[in-house]
C-alpha cells in the first residue's frame, strides 16, 4: 500500500496546478467553516461579556429580555419610569452591596445618553469582570460634564473638552435639543466592546436639570440658563432601571422576590445571566443559519474536488492500464484515487486552518484597539476538531465516486489503452 | 490450424476456447489448441479486428474465457479469480505496450521499477540493489545513462519502448508478452529493438509471446501463428 501512496504523491505532483487549485478550494472553504465558527463563539461569548458581576438588574414591571435590551443593550425604551424611592429602598437593603441607577431616555446623534451617578465608575463590570477604564479623562464631576464611550469619540470625532448638546427622546432634530444647555466632555472610555462604547454618560442630576421646562415632553416657555442651574440641586425624582450587586450570591432569589412583590410600586428584577441566555436562544436561528451556509460552502469546495478528480480520470485511463499490466488490482485502483482524495482534503484542512490562524494573528490586534473585540488565538476546539474530522471523512467519501468510477472503468479497460 | 507441438514441456496451453464479450454476443475468438513450449519465441500475426486484443486479455488474466482452459506455468488461469489473476500476472508476466508505455510522473529508474511494488516474487528475484539492477537492465538495453534522470517525456519513442522493456524483464518473469511494441518505430530501430528483446530474453530464460500485424518481423522468431488461421470464429461471422 505505500506504493501506492507513493504512487498516489507523485501523480498529483505532476498535475500539481489542478492540485493546488483543489486545495485551495477545499482550504477556503475550511477558513470559512472555521472562520464563521470562531465568530459565532466568540460573538457569544462577547454578548455574554456585555455585564459582568451584577447579580440583579431592576425596572419597571415587564419581560425580562425587554428590561435586559433597554438597560444593558440600550436598545429600546422602558414600559415605564420608576420611583426614586423604589431605588433608595433597595440600594440601602442589607444584603445589598452596591447598586447603579440608571436614566435613560435622551440620546445624542444617534447614541444613547444614560444618567448615572459615580457609582457606575466604581461599580459597573463586563467581560471578565473588568472595570471601566479611561483612554483620556476623568469621571464627571460637575452638573453639566459627560463622559463618553469609545465608540462615540471615535465615529464623532470627539476629544477632551468638546462641548456637545443633547436631544430629548431618541430622534435628534432641532427643535427637540437642549441646545441651550451644552456639555463638556471630560472622560472617554476605553473600548469594551460592550453597549458602553456607543453611549454618552452624564450625571442624574443633569438629566433633571436639563428637563425643567421640559416637563411636559417639549420645551414650554421659558427654560433656565446653565448658570441659573449650576447653584440649584437636583434630585433625581424618577429613574428607568438600576443594577444590584449583592453582597451573598445566595440572597440574590429572595431579593428578587421582594422586588418583584413590591407592593408600593409594580418593579421586575431579572438575573443578567439568565436573561442573556434567553436572549441568545432567540438569536439561535441566525447562529443555525450562518452554520449551515458555511457548511454549504464545504460542500461546494469538496465539490469542486470532486470535479477535478473526475475530469483527471479520462486523462489518466492510460495510467490505470498500465498499472494494471504491472499487476496492480482493481482494488489498488480504488486506493489509488480514495488516498488522493484524502490526501487533497488532508492538505486542504492544513491549509486553511494554517490560513485562519495567520488571518486571526493579523485581524485580532486591529479587532482590539478598534472594536474591543477580543479575538483570542485559542487552540483548536474539541467542536472545531470534529468540525474539521466531518470535512476529511466527507472528502473521503467524495473519494469514493472517482474511485469507484476508476474500479470499474480498470475492469472494462483491462490493460486496452483508450484515450 | 498452424498448431504445432513442440518437443520441450508447453508453458502455455489454451485449449477447446471459446471467448465471447457477452453472453448473448458472437463469438469474438474461438480455436482447439494453442501450445507455447518454455523459451519459445513465438510471433502472433494478426491484423486489427482478428482477435488479438482477446487473445492478450486472456493470456494476462485481464478477462476469462467462457469455455476452455488457459493453462500458464501449470495454472489454469480460466479457474482462477480476477484477483488471483492479477497476482498471477504480476508475478509472473512482463508486458510492452504498442507505445506510451511509462507514466509521466515517475523517472526512468521508478518505471522500470513498477512491476517490483505489484509483485514480492519479482522483487524477490531481483539480485540485489533494486536501482543497481534497474540501472543494469537500462546499460543492457543501451539506453544511455545520461538519460537516467531526465523525465521520460523527454525520451524518445525507441528510448521508452527500451524502458517499458527493461520494466517487462525485471525480477525475471517467465513470460513477456508484447503487444506490438514496434510500430512506433522506424525501420532500423525496429530491427535493433527487437534484437536486443531477443537477447534479453534469452539471457533472462523468458519465454516471449510477440503479437504484431507486421509480416516482415516474422523471420526473427522461432515460430509464427496467424491468428486469423488460427481464430474460427472469424469464419462462422463471415
Amino acid at each position: 500500500m505505500s506504493a501506492i501512496l507513493h504512487l498516489a504523491w507523485k501523480s498529483l505532483t505532476n498535475r500539481k496546478m489542478t492540485a493546488i487549485l483543489t486545495i485551495l478550494t477545499v482550504a477556503i472553504s475550511v477558513v470559512l467553516l472555521m472562520g464563521v465558527e470562531r465568530i459565532r463563539t466568540q460573538a457569544k461569548a462577547s454578548f455574554a461579556n456585555t455585564i459582568s458581576g451584577t447579580d440583579l438588574i431592576v425596572g419597571s414591571r415587564s419581560g425580562q429580555v425587554n428590561l435586559l435590551l433597554y438597560s444593558v443593550f440600550r436598545i429600546g425604551n422602558a414600559t415605564n419610569n420608576i420611583d426614586w424611592k423604589s431605588f433608595e429602598e433597595f440600594s440601602q437593603h442589607r444584603s445589598v452591596k452596591w447598586a447603579i441607577p440608571m436614566s435613560l431616555g435622551d440620546s445624542h446623534q444617534g447614541f444613547r445618553v444614560l444618567g448615572t451617578n459615580q457609582d457606575y465608575f466604581s461599580h459597573f463590570q463586563y467581560g471578565r469582570k473588568q472595570h471601566l477604564s479611561f483612554t483620556a479623562g476623568r469621571p464627571f464631576e460637575h452638573l453639566f460634564e459627560a463622559v463618553i464611550g469609545a465608540d462615540v469619540a471615535k465615529e464623532l470625532g470627539y476629544v477632551i473638552d468638546q462641548d456637545i448638546i443633547i436631544a430629548h427622546g431618541i430622534s435628534d432634530k432641532a427643535f427637540n435639543r437642549h441646545d441651550n444647555l451644552p456639555f463638556k466632555v471630560v472622560g472617554i472610555f476605553a473600548p469594551t466592546g460592550t453597549p458602553v462604547d456607543k453611549t454618552v454618560h452624564v450625571s442624574l442630576a443633569a438629566i433633571e436639570a436639563i428637563h425643567v421646562g421640559w416637563e411636559s415632553g417639549a420645551r414650554m416657555g421659558n427654560t433656565p440658563s446653565a448658570k441659573q442651574l449650576e447653584h440649584v440641586e437636583f434630585h433625581p425624582k424618577q429613574i428607568t432601571s438600576f443594577m444590584l450587586g449583592l453582597k451573598s450570591k445566595i440572597q440574590t432569589f429572595s431579593l428578587q422576590r421582594q422586588i418583584n412583590t413590591y407592593n408600593k410600586e409594580p418593579l421586575s428584577a431579572i438575573l443578567p445571566g439568565i436573561a442573556l441566555h434567553e436572549l441568545w436562544g432567540m438569536m439561535s436561528v441566525a447562529e443555525q443559519a450562518l452554520l449551515a451556509v458555511s457548511g454549504f460552502v464545504v460542500i461546494a469546495g469538496l465539490l469542486g474536488m470532486l470535479s477535478s478528480l473526475l475530469t483527471s480520470l479520462q486523462e489518466r485511463r492510460r495510467e490505470m492500464a498500465i498499472l494494471r499490466a504491472m499487476g496492480a488490482r482493481p482494488k489498488h485502483i480504488f486506493f489509488l484515487l480514495i488516498s488522493e482524495a484524502s490526501g487533497l482534503t488532508l492538505a486542504g484542512i492544513t491549509l486553511g486552518v494554517g490560513i485562519l490562524y495567520l488571518l486571526l494573528a493579523i485581524i485580532a490586534p486591529i479587532a482590539a484597539k478598534w472594536y474591543g473585540i477580543s479575538l483570542e488565538l485559542t487552540a483548536i476546539s474539541q467542536h472545531e476538531w470534529m468540525l474539521l474530522g466531518l470535512v476529511q471523512i466527507a472528502g473521503i467519501i467524495i473519494g469514493f465516486i472517482p474511485a469507484f468510477r476508476a474500479y470499474r472503468q480498470s475492469l472494462a479497460d483491462g490493460m486496452t489503452i483508450r484515450i | 490450424m498452424s498448431v504445432v507441438d513442440t518437443p520441450s514441456s508447453p508453458i502455455i496451453t489454451l485449449s477447446d476456447l471459446d471467448y465471447r464479450w457477452g453472453a448473448d454476443l458472437p463469438s469474438t475468438l474461438t480455436f482447439d489448441q494453442l501450445t507455447v513450449a518454455a523459451q519459445e519465441r513465438l510471433f502472433i500475426k494478426g491484423p486489427s479486428g482478428c482477435g488479438k486484443s482477446t487473445l492478450l486479455g486472456l493470456l494476462t488474466g485481464i478477462i476469462s474465457p467462457q469455455r476452455g482452459k488457459v493453462e500458464i506455468l501449470g495454472h489454469d488461469l480460466a479457474a482462477m479469480k480476477q484477483s488471483e489473476r492479477d497476482r498471477f500476472r504480476a508475478d509472473h508476466i512482463g508486458y510492452i505496450f504498442q507505445q506510451f508505455n511509462l507514466l509521466p510522473y515517475l523517472s526512468v529508474i521508478d518505471n522500470v521499477l513498477l512491476p517490483c511494488h505489484f509483485s514480492a516474487t519479482r522483487k524477490q528475484k531481483v539480485a540485489g540493489d533494486l536501482q543497481q539492477q534497474a540501472k543494469h537492465l537500462l546499460e543492457r538495453l543501451h539506453l544511455p545513462s545520461s538519460l537516467l534522470h531526465s523525465p521520460v517525456t523527454d525520451l524518445s519513442i525507441g528510448q521508452q519502448q527500451r524502458v517499458a522493456a527493461a520494466r517487462a524483464l525485471i525480477g525475471h518473469p517467465e513470460l513477456l508478452i508484447a503487444d506490438e511494441p514496434t510500430s512506433a518505430l522506424d525501420h532500423d530501430n525496429r530491427a535493433a529493438f527487437i534484437e536486443l528483446l531477443m537477447e534479453e530474453a534469452q539471457q533472462a530464460n523468458t519465454t516471449l509471446v510477440f503479437v504484431s500485424h507486421d509480416p516482415t518481423l516474422e523471420p526473427f522468431f522461432d515460430r509464427s501463428i496467424d491468428l486469423t488461421c488460427l481464430n474460427k470464429a472469424l469464419e462462422t461471422n463471415q
